[in-house]
Order: structure tokens, then sequence, then C-alpha cells
């Protein structure tokens, strides 16, 4: 009992010293807490594939009033800005190679006359497809506008689709980005906390001192990880916060499974930043490594192209991605309302990364060759 | 003598830096010195005596707040690059790429400098002959020894000839034989090109060698002159004290360092005490502080002039904590963990071998150590002292061989058996971020002490070695990292203490202090293992090793140490020297012979 109490008493000196270590001056206080505030609120404004402001140009050589209602309708959409009316189609080209424009709508001189002859009259779109997810979204907007103007004029097509999208009722890319990020974000920190760690005490010396004190292994490890979890896990709250508070997306499921998913997902992070960290001699190394390996966890993560997309051996190596999980789970309980038992899946490569790198970053500690 | 005009003259430099606590210090405080072309000038002094500001703003990197600065006939703070373009300067920690190898490193610097080519070739090959790096130079910088990176360091400031050396400290943390090579190629190029060099440096027979010698101390000059004139304000005040029989050097040692009344400076030398007498001691109390000794005239050296300027001019400044006597410790002698009732050695170490890949660190070792000893482990840079040690602190595996240290392999032995070991590493490994009081309850709560029992040894270690609870590690200045140091090591009581090059980067005042502690701790039966550059610190100790390239050389006395150099040891550098020149004589016959 007193030995259990013991044992416990110097991991708590680890872990303050630790969180002092972290929070002690003003500057590295400011740096845990305000790139999450910062990053969730450019996230949330600037990573949005929602199209809001779509610059067109108008070749109208109809001049009828059939056109003239077409265009007001793009117009009206709040869409559609028109950046230049043009009198010629040899003027397009010039729009579109500029940048200036996304989208040409091009109305033939005879469309006023084969609309009232009652025969089809076709409108030519020109898009530039240089952003490919852009240029689609958008021609699907003016496709939109087409179908509704025909509708009006009692050319209604036999069979229309009525959507109704679950969990994103405005299918908002933004719903779908910013949940993500509450464990994309703070993973990136978590991960280059934990990684800095241990290689900065292996530069200033002090992890030879820890060495050779009574503190095992194991200890060292706790007193390592916890605190960076922690910081993880206040990192996301605070990317949570300014979700809900701030961006105004509603959260369907419970909060506590939100987090309990999230202190394993964040352990399973800093098993993989503890590894570095043991791995590496110096903190340029751990720099780096952690460098490395974060592009490939963002990409195969799923938070922008779908996991199902990929190449099957890809998808393989997604099992080994801590972020692929977190990700799932943290969507799932925010957007869907998931319970444990629908996310209870998530939660097994979680806690096998942990069990594997947390053992391997303890026994690194001592045994990697110097 | 010289007509000539100086080719450094400072009049009334005054700089100053933001102190830790806010308050301004002062690194320059009305400095002036002319330094004459031609020869080797010298700046000794302390830590923080101003010797690196003042060599900074000589090479137009730092602009004084006050006073004149004529280098080379023109106004360093004026124009800067028309004095840099003749000058080289040697940095502390010189810029070496250590991915690149010796000859792209030296190429990179010859092209940062606009060296043509056919110089170049010609310069090359005289720095690589003169370092004897020449057989190295596909080597990657980082790999080379601390002793070889340094020479690589000074041919690179070298590439060019320059009308004016600078160099800042070029010997901290070299072992004598990388040391000495240094100061020939100095000297080579003083004689041979009328090089003109200052060179700082905390070394008093590195002064020795010099023509004109600055003392310094916080940021004015204290004296100056030839060292034959300043070896002379201390004659008549140099004796050596022979302890009587039963009494070791170091515990009469202590008993003077503490009168600093009769004894300006005292320290152990070959079973004997070298010691300077106050000009104005009573005589009745200093043969009551002999207790016996006899006492034998000696020479006087440059190192007793420069202790008793600096002691001079701590007395003067009040309330200069290097004024006052070293901290005694008074330690708890109550100790859990030292044996010093068994007769046995508390460390055992037989055939230990450390082998990297193909190369041997350490080569079959065994030695003993016996409690309440001070065993110091010598050796030239990459001779493999610092491996031994870290396997006998258990932060490396040995490849073969027996080690027992307290009666365990600390590698395998459970985590409880680290509680008896103190350990100091040369970095003065401390959280920066932290407090002096944090930092001191971590340590104390890592090796289990808690609450009330904690309190305590946090406060009694705060006043034994007077520090201030409360400044920021990071901050503090070497000497009182190096006090934190200890004071985190010895917090737990531990009876046997590892000590890693506890005292480079310190200066003299400071040294003496850490000895009295030592020699206080050896006294209460701590068992202590230090591994030095200093051999003036070897003579501390009761018995020292010296080892090269992985073998064990030596182990005796100070004093059979010096026996068995021969001639060569006459003071314990030159029988380092010797020992282990002879050492690689004969290695090299034998491999000539096989």
């Amino acid at each position: 009992m007193a030995g259990a109490l013991a044992y416990l008493a110097q991991i708590l000196f680890l872990i303050r010293k630790e969180l002092r270590d972290l929070f002690k001056d003003r500057s590295s206080r400011a740096l845990l807490i305000a790139p999450a505030i910062i990053q969730s609120l450019l996230f949330g404004y600037g990573g949005t594939f929602d199209l809001t402001h779509v610059p067109y140009a108008l070749l109208d050589q109809s001049r009828g009033s059939a056109s003239r209602e077409l265009v007001a309708r793009l117009d009206g959409t709040g869409v559609f800005e028109r950046e230049a009316t043009l009198s010629s189609a040899s003027q397009i080209a010039g729009q579109i190679d500029a940048g200036r424009v996304l989208l040409a709508v091009s109305i033939p001189p005879d469309f006023e006359t084969l609309l009232a002859a009652g025969s089809e009259a076709p409108v030519q779109v020109i898009l530039d497809g240089r952003n490919s997810a852009t240029a689609s979204a958008a021609a699907g907007y003016v496709a939109s506008v087409v179908a509704a103007f025909n509708a009006e004029r009692g050319n209604a097509p036999a069979v229309t689709i009525d959507r109704r999208a679950w969990f994103n009722p405005n299918l908002q890319s933004r719903w779908n980005l910013m949940p993500a990020l509450i464990a994309a974000l703070s993973m990136l920190q978590t991960l280059m906390l934990s990684a800095m760690s241990v290689a900065r005490e292996r530069e200033q010396g002090t992890f030879d001192q820890l060495l050779v004190t009574p503190l095992t292994p194991t200890q060292i490890l706790i007193g390592k990880a916890l605190p960076t979890m922690a910081v993880g896990i206040l990192q996301s709250t605070l990317i949570f916060l300014v979700i809900l508070f701030w961006f105004r997306i509603p959260i369907s499921g419970s909060v506590p499974l939100l987090y309990l998913g999230l202190a394993s997902f964040t352990l399973a992070s800093v098993g993989i930043g503890l590894s570095i960290s043991a791995v590496s001699l110096n903190m340029q190394q751990a720099m780096l490594y952690t460098f490395l390996l974060v592009m490939p966890l963002m990409l195969l993560s799923g938070m922008i192209t779908p996991v199902a997309n990929m190449p099957e051996i890809l998808q393989i190596a997604t099992y080994a991605n801590p972020l692929r999980f977190g990700i799932d789970l943290v969507r799932r309980v925010y957007l869907e309302g998931a319970g444990l038992s629908d996310i209870a899946f998530d939660f097994v490569p979680l806690l096998c990364i942990a069990a594997v790198t947390l053992p391997l970053a303890a026994w690194l500690f001592r045994n990697r060759l110097s | 003598m010289s007509a000539r005009p100086p080719i450094v003259a400072a009049e009334g430099l005054r700089k100053t830096f933001e102190g830790p606590d806010g308050g301004e210090v002062a690194a320059l405080d009305g400095l002036t010195l002319q330094m004459r072309p031609g020869e080797l000038t010298a700046l000794v002094g302390p830590d923080g005596a101003g010797k690196t500001t003042l060599i900074r703003m000589v090479a137009g990197l730092l602009r004084p707040e006050a006073g004149t600065l004529q280098v080379l006939g023109r106004d360093v703070t004026a124009d800067p690059q028309g004095v840099q373009d003749r000058i080289s300067y040697m940095p502390q920690r010189f810029g070496l790429y250590d991915d690149l190898s010796v000859q792209e490193n030296l190429d990179l610097y010859a092209d940062l400098h606009g060296v043509p080519g056919e110089e170049r070739r010609e310069r090359f090959a005289r720095m690589l002959e003169m370092t004897d790096l020449a057989r190295f130079t596909a080597r990657p910088a980082g790999k080379l020894s601390g002793g070889m990176k340094q020479k690589l360091g000074l041919a690179c400031t070298l590439v060019r000839s320059p009308e004016l050396l600078l160099l800042d400290e070029p010997s901290v943390g070299v072992d004598p034989l990388s040391r000495r090579d240094l100061w020939k190629i100095v000297q080579q190029l003083v004689d041979e090109e009328q090089l003109s060099v200052l060179v700082s440096t905390a070394y008093m027979d590195e002064a020795e060698r010099c023509a004109q010698v600055w003392v310094l101390n916080r940021g004015k000059v204290l004296d100056r002159g030839t060292p034959e004139e300043l070896r002379a304000r201390a004659r008549g005040l140099t004796f050596l004290a022979v302890p009587p029989a039963g009494m070791r050097a170091r515990e009469l040692q202590a008993r003077m360092v503490d009168a600093p009344r009769e004894v300006v400076d005292a320290v152990p030398a070959g079973g004997r005490v070298r010691f300077i007498r106050q000009p104005g001691a009573d005589e009745a109390a200093l043969g009551t502080l002999l207790a016996g000794a006899e006492l034998l005239p000696r020479e006087e050296e440059l190192e007793d002039t420069f202790m008793m300027l600096l002691r001079q001019h701590a007395a003067e400044t009040a309330g200069d904590p290097a004024a006052a006597p070293a901290p005694a410790p008074a330690l708890d002698p109550a100790r859990g963990a030292a044996p010093a009732a068994a007769a046995g050695p508390v460390i055992e170490v037989r055939d230990l071998v450390r082998k990297f890949g193909d190369f041997t660190a350490v080569a079959s070792t065994s030695f003993d150590v016996m409690p309440g000893e001070i065993f110091g482990l010598l050796g030239p840079n990459g001779a493999g002292k610092t491996t031994t040690f870290r396997m006998l602190c258990g932060l490396l595996p040995a490849t073969s061989g027996k080690l027992d240290v307290g009666g365990r392999d600390l590698r395998s032995a459970r985590a409880r058996a680290r509680a008896g070991i103190g350990y100091v590493s040369q970095k003065f490994a401390l959280y920066g971020n932290l407090s002096v009081r944090e930092n001191l309850e971590f340590f104390g709560g890592a090796y289990g002490l808690r609450g009330r029992a904690l309190k305590a040894r946090v406060a009694a270690a705060l006043e034994e070695f007077e520090l201030d609870p409360g400044a920021r590690s990071g901050d503090l200045p070497a000497g009182y990292k190096q006090r934190l140091a200890m004071a985190a090591g010895l917090l737990h009581q531990p009876g046997i203490l590892f000590l890693d090059e506890p005292t480079s980067g310190i200066d003299p005042l400071a040294r003496r202090a850490f000895w009295r502690t030592i020699t206080a701790l050896s006294a209460q039966g701590v068992t202590v293992i230090v591994t030095t550059h200093f051999m003036e610190e070897a003579e501390y100790c009761d018995r020292i090793a010296i080892q090269d390239a992985g073998e064990m050389l030596i182990i005796g006395t100070p004093r059979e140490v010096r026996a068995e150099a021969g001639t060569a040891g006459t003071d314990m550098n030159a029988a380092f020297i010797g020992i282990v020149e002879q050492a690689r004589a004969r290695r090299r016959d034998a491999e000539a012979a096989a």
C-alpha cells in the first residue's frame, strides 16, 4: 500500500513538472491555446466547398424576354455574380483564361424563336475545369436554375428528384469538415508536443538525469503521456466550443461518449508521438519525423476524401492511422448521434495502436543506443 | 617597447545587459586596454568577466554604449565591415557543419571568405598539416572528437591570413593533449607570420605563453603585464605545506580554504597543499591553522597572482558571494545507502567491455572504488571515460564484464537500487523554465521524497548552496547552475555520487567552492566518482585512473601517477600527457612489430 502510494506520488511529481514546464511562461501558454482557436476559425471560414460567390460572364445574343428572365434567375440566386457582359463569343476564352470568371453562359440568338416554337433551346455553359470540384458544383447550380425555369414554363420533366439530406440538412460542407477538426487539429499539437518532450530532455541532458533516478520507464511514460493527453483534450475542447457556439453546428450525440472517444484517440496519438521522441536523438529529428508522418496521417484519414474511395492497399494502411478512427468517431457522435454500440469498432484500432506504441516508447527510453 | 601603434585600443568601453532580475549587469564597465601588434595577448578572468563581450566588440559584432574602440587603426563602431575584412574570429562554439566532411567545411569557409584557388591550395595544405587532420579530410565534422573539432574550427578560421586573430576560450572542454596541439599551431603562426592574437582563456598555463596578460573581472581590468611582472605580485607569499602523517592533503586544504583571513588560496598537489598566505596574516593564527604541517617556500606562479587579484576584488565588492567562504555541506551523516561500515569496495568493475559495432570504446577494464573514496576518471576526449562512466550509472549497457555498484548492477537492478546514487552531468541538466525551488522539488520527488521530508531537504539544500529559490534556473550564471545541479543530486543523500565533468565552464573561485563541498562529503563517507579535464583537480582525488583509446593506462594515487610518468611528472598536466604519450608510443611500436 505504502509502496503503491510512493509509486503514484512519483508520477504526480513528474506530471506537475511537465505541466509547469508547459504552462510556466506566457508565450508557451499562448501557443497551446491560441492556434487551436485561430485554426478552427480559419477552417470554418476558409475550408468550405460550398459555392457562395461564383463569378460568371454572360453572352446573351438573344436579348429576348425569355433570356432576360433566365438571366434574372441566375443573378437572383445570390450565388452567381455577373463579372462581365460579353458581346461576342471570342471574348469568352479571355475571361476564363485569366481566371476572372468560373463559367460563361452563352445564350444563342435563336433562343427566343426556338422556345416560342416549342422545340429544344440549348444554352451553352463553359466551365473552368482547372478546379474540377468547384466547376462541377457550379454546373449543378446552373442546371438546377434551368430546371426551375423549365418547370415555370410548363416544360416539367416526367420525373423529378426531391432530395433530403440527413444529418446535414443543408448539405453544408462545413458541417462535415468542422467536427473532424476536433480530432485532426488537436492531433497535430499532441503529436508535436509528445515528439518533442523526450527529445528535448535528451538534448538538454535531463533525460539521463531522469534515468538515473529510481523512476521506472513506466512511470516516466505515464508522467509524459498524461499531461500531453490533457493538453490534447483541452485543445479538442476549445475547437468543440468554437464549432458549437460560434459556427452553431448542433451536436446530436452524447458529450461524455465524445470525450471517451477523444481520450482513446489522444492516447493513441501520444503513443505514436512518444515513440517518435524516444527514437529521435534531438529535437530536429523529432520535428522532421513528425512532419513526415503528419501528411499521410491527414490524407489517409478520410477527413477530406472518403477512405472508401482509396485503393484497397491504402485502405488497409488506414487501420494504423488513429486519425481515421478519431474522425469517424467524432463525426458519428457529433452529427449522427451514434451511441457506444454504433462506434464500438472505432475503439479497437485506437486501443491497439496505443497498446503497441506506448510500451515501445517505454522500452526505447532505456534501450535506444546512444 | 615598440614604436608601432597598438593594434587594438579601447578607451572607457561600457556595455550593459539585462540581468535575470530585470536589473542591469555591466559586462564591460569603463574598460581601457591596448594590444600590441605581432604578439599573443591573453584576456584572463572568471565567468562574466567580460572577455567574450570585449572580443565580440573588437570583432565589430557588438556596439559599445560608451567609449571608443580602435582596431587596426579604424573605429570599429563606424566601420565594422572594414575591420571584419581584415580579422578572423573564432567564437566559443565555432559553427562547423556536422554533416559536412572536414574538407567540405574548409572549402565552405574558403568560399565564404573568397580565398582564391591558388592561395587556397597552399593554405589548406599548411592548415591540414599543422592540425594533423590530413588523414581525416573525408570524415564528417560531427564524427570528430572534441579536440579535433576545435582544431578544425581553428583551421576554418584561418583559411585566409588575417591581420588579427581573435580566439574566444578556444580550449574549453578540450583535453590537455589537444590543448597543447592547439597552442602549438597558434604559436607557430605568431612566430612565422607575426600574427597578432587576442585570446581569452581560463587556463593560466595558456596565459603564461602570452606576451601580455590582462586580468579582467566584472568588466574591469584588475591588472596587466607580462607573465613575469604579474607573477612577481605574489612573490614571497607562496608556500607548500606538507601535512603531518595521517592527515590527507585535501583535509588540510579544506581547513585552509575555510580561513580566508590567513590564506588567500589553497589547493592540494601531490600529497601536499600549495597555498598563498595573506600578506598581513597573523603568524600565530597561521601556525594554529597549519596544525604541525611543515612549510616549504615555493616559486610563485601566474595562477597565484590571478587568485590573489580575484579574492581582493571579490572582497572589495561587498555582497559578492565568491568572497564568502565556500559552503560546507551540513548534510545528515546518517546515510541509509552508504555502506560505510562495509570493508569491501563499493564499486567493483571486472573486465568491463563496451563495443559500438567494430569500435571498442572500452576494452577490458577492471578497478575497485572503496567507500568514502574520491575516484577520478581521466583521459583525453574520446578515450572512453564517458562511456565507462555511463555504464557505471546504468545509462548504457555493457557489452561484457561485471559491474557492481553498491552491491548491484544498476543496469539490471530494480529501479529502487538507483536511490542510493546521485548524478551530476556536465550539462548541469536542469529544467530551465522552472524555478530553483521547482527543480529541487521535482528531483526530490523523483527520488521518493514527499511532504515534510521533502520540504525540509529542499530548505536545507537552498541554504547550504546559497540558492535563490524563486530564480528561473535557466537564467542562473554557470556557477550557480552547477550548485543547483549539485543540490539536486544530493537531495536524497546518496551514498555514491557520480560527477561528469562537474566543473567545466565555471570559474576558479566557484571550482574551489565546489571541491570544498566534495571534500566535506567524502569526509562523511560518501563515495565520489568524478571525470574531469582539469588536471589540477585530479589532486583532490584519492586515486585516479587514466584511460586512452579505451584502455586503462594507470590507476593509482596522484603521487604514484606522477612517479610513473617519470621526469615529465612535475605537475599533473605534464604527468597526464607523459603517460598518454608513452602508451601511444608503445601501441605504435606494437603495431609496427605486428
